[in-house]
């Protein structure tokens, strides 16, 4: 049970970080300006390294287990990998947020999706690194550097756009319609999360709101934005399901071109 | 019977298609420092980066690049002259401040040090603790 539970939570770490790793690397090639292009594709990779760490640990605790609730992880082959479960799992496995999958759209809608994610990320991280469970505390610790800096940038280009020209501010403000509603699943744990809070290793999300949305505020005044949660936007409908594996439209494609080369080739190498 | 290949790179992708932005209006006005084409680091002043590479070397010149400000160009610089562990700190300047020396003007300004070896300290023995020099 405690097993399935932490199988579980550990994945829904890995696809957050996989799933707004690849929805980043779609910038590639295709960034505003070179040194953009440059720093969100390092941002990518440094989610990419995240969820393969969480990979790792998920396919040794599916390995050791003969429970058969979480076989799916295996595909088709013997034995799990950090690839199987990142290549052969199909939509209703994946246990990422609905967020994380939501289109690039423009620049704003990129800026504004990651700086709501990142702040999100490293108050979990913070307080996964007292997790019971000796190697999520260490991959956090690991990654709490990285989501720093991911902080730091996606803030700075929060503040860029809202109090820059009037066309960016408005792309920020037209990116905030379409993000917000996806913001509240953060704070809503799943089944798994709640049992991961009970069994000590887990963090609770609920608890990360207030301060979430604080600091949301203050980026948010230097960037000339009213508050998040005002202006038509309180009480709004949040949606959820994609931790449980409901997702939305988006990411059948997402996953078509994330899987298209393993599927097409099995276990290509090169 | 006539076979064509036709070879296809990334770039070749068109825009559209394209993942990152499908959605980015190329008639922006170029004011607008963060869409495509005119309006893109082509209006960002260039800036000349400084890598010190450990503690205890100075900063040396690694390159430049394209920022709207400072702050923006240190996490330019981070990102893109950083990415293997290459320093530990960093200086960026804007270029305009920068002011070179002509170069029609070398022959007076640096041969006449040519014939004046004794300004070099080749004269000592440098004790084997002493490095960087």
């Amino acid at each position: 049970m405690t097993k399935d539970t932490l199988y579980n939570y550990t994945l829904h770490l890995a696809d957050n970080a996989l799933m707004l790793a690849q929805r980043n690397s779609e910038w590639c090639g295709h960034g505003p300006v070179l040194e953009q292009d440059i720093a969100i594709t390092n941002i990518s990779l440094d989610l990419i390294g995240q969820s393969r760490s969480l990979y790792q640990y998920a396919a040794e605790i599916i390995n050791a287990t003969t429970s058969p609730s979480i076989g799916g992880g295996k595909g088709e082959a013997k034995e799990a990998t950090e690839d199987t479960l990142a290549y052969l799992r199909d939509v209703r496995e994946y246990k990422n947020c609905l967020l994380v999958e939501q289109p690039n759209g423009d620049w704003a809608q990129t800026i504004l999706r990651q700086f709501f994610f990142s702040l999100y990320q490293y108050r979990l991280y913070q307080q996964l690194q007292q997790s019971t469970d000796a190697t999520l505390a260490a991959i956090a610790e690991k990654s709490l550097k990285e989501v720093t800096y991911h902080v730091r940038w996606s803030s700075e280009w929060v503040i860029r756009l809202g109090d820059g020209t009037g066309e960016s501010h408005n792309r920020l403000e037209n990116a905030l319609e379409a993000l917000w509603a996806f913001t509240g699943e953060l704070f809503t744990p799943a089944d798994y999360e709640l049992e991961a809070v009970k069994a000590g290793f887990g963090v609770d999300v609920s608890a990360l709101k207030a301060e979430w949305e604080q600091k949301v505020n203050e980026i948010f005044a230097e960037a000339t934005l009213p508050d998040a949660a005002i202006g038509g936007r309180e009480g709004i409908w949040m949606q959820t399901g994609g931790k449980e594996g409901v997702h939305t439209e988006q990411f059948g494609y997402i996953l078509a071109e994330l899987q298209y080369m393993q599927r097409a080739y099995p276990g290509a190498e090169w | 019977m006539e076979i064509r290949l036709t070879k296809y790179y990334y770039g070749d992708i068109p825009e559209v298609q394209g993942g990152g932005s499908n959605r980015i209006n190329k008639t922006s006005s170029p004011s607008n420092g963060v869409g495509r084409g005119e309006a893109s680091g082509a209006d960002w002043p260039l800036w000349e980066v400084f890598i010190r590479s450990k503690q205890g070397i100075d900063h040396k010149h690694v390159g430049s690049l394209h920022a709207a400000d400072a702050q923006m160009a240190i996490e330019n610089a981070r990102d893109v002259y950083t990415r293997r562990m290459e320093g530990v700190s960093i200086w960026v300047v804007e270029s305009k401040y920068i002011h070179a020396s002509n170069p029609d003007e070398a022959a007076s300004l640096y041969e006449p040090a040519n014939d004046k070896v004794y300004r070099h300290p080749t004269f000592y023995d440098l004790p084997d603790e002493l490095t960087h020099m």
